[in-house]
């Protein structure tokens, strides 16, 4: 009863935000709304039995994904007015499509029904003894070891594709030049000054540094 | 009605679905909202995932759940890091912009 109306509420917050979020105006309102959608997400999961990834859920969605939709979304300096110019033009055919594709899901989830021997197809049954968490946790590290491998690889290949993607090279940056380096020949000389004079600066004696390239010749009029 | 079953989630799963493409063709020149789109729909293939792992006793579906969060927060990363240099390159985020490879 009570699982049962909340399911109704959590529901019905959720696809109300979610419609928020693909029709405001602006979209950092979309990022909170996606936010509530993927919190109430969340609690439909909870309803369902999977803790663990209600709570992945919100830690990985809330905490980390919309928060870069909210930065790159604060970040782009974008004329969101200018953004919605085709909204009205693109509407019919989007309430079109989304019709039938909507009448298509009915139909299916009105058609289907499982297999007979469905209860002998699963591959890991929820054990009853244990909670959700510890129940996953044993069978992804060890079923599903692989999988779990790949999909940190997965988010590895992300992270240095991001950074690899979005870094600038800004020309004033000082880098190491290994090459240069390697190169450079000994130059370090000897002094030997007359005793009590001293040498000129007493610092490190350091190669010259290389002659100034002479400045472009400005051409003044002329040939075309 | 009120014991929650199968079809339940499975209709807000649909309902989310839907809404997640009508999204993508609603905001053809907001390539962040079109991601956010892409992400309702993953969240509601998660929902179906964790719905039927629910009803069948079976935690594979959980475990296959697990695997489309880690590559949609993947997708998104590397989605927005496109959108950025995109937007570094042409001054704007539309979809109908992105012709530079038409031949």
């Amino acid at each position: 009863m009570i699982a049962g109306l909340a399911f109704y509420l959590f529901a019905f917050i959720l696809i109300a935000s979610a419609v928020m979020v693909v029709t405001s105006r602006n979209p950092v309102y979309s990022v909170l709304y996606l936010i509530l959608a993927f919190f109430n997400a969340a609690a439909l999961f909870l309803i369902a039995g999977a803790e663990f990834l209600a709570m992945i859920l919100v830690i990985v969605y809330v905490g980390a994904v919309a928060v870069l939709f909210l930065f790159v979304v604060m970040m782009l300096d974008v004329d969101f007015v200018q953004l919605r110019e085709g909204y009205q033009r693109y509407l019919p055919v989007g309430a079109v499509i989304g019709g039938i594709l909507f009448l298509e899901l009915l139909l299916v989830i009105g058609a289907w029904r499982f297999a007979a021997d469905v209860s002998d197809l699963r591959l890991s049954p929820t054990p009853a003894d244990v909670s959700n968490t510890e129940a996953l946790g044993r069978i992804i590290y060890t079923d599903y070891i692989y999988l779990f491998q790949i999909s940190g690889l997965i988010l590895l290949v992300a992270m240095i594709g991001a950074i690899v993607l979005t870094l600038r090279d800004k020309p004033t940056a000082k880098r190491q030049n290994v090459a240069d380096q390697i190169a450079r020949s000994s130059e370090v000389m000897m002094a030997q000054p007359a005793i009590g004079a001293g040498i000129r600066r007493e610092e490190i004696l350091r190669p010259l540094p290389p002659p100034e390239k002479p400045a472009a010749k400005i051409e003044h009029g002329g040939h075309h | 009605m009120l014991t929650i079953g199968l079809a339940h989630y499975l209709t807000v799963g649909a309902i989310l679905f839907v809404l997640g493409v009508v999204g993508i063709f609603l905001n053809r020149k907001n390539v962040i909202v079109i991601l956010m789109s892409v992400e309702l729909i993953l969240l509601s293939v998660n929902l179906n995932f964790v719905a039927f792992s629910a009803h069948l006793n079976d935690l594979t579906g959980q475990v296959f759940a697990l695997f489309i969060l880690t590559v949609a927060a993947a997708e998104a990363a590397i989605g927005l890091a496109i959108v950025v240099i995109y937007y570094r390159n042409r001054g704007s985020i539309e979809v109908d912009d992105a012709s530079a490879l038409k031949g």
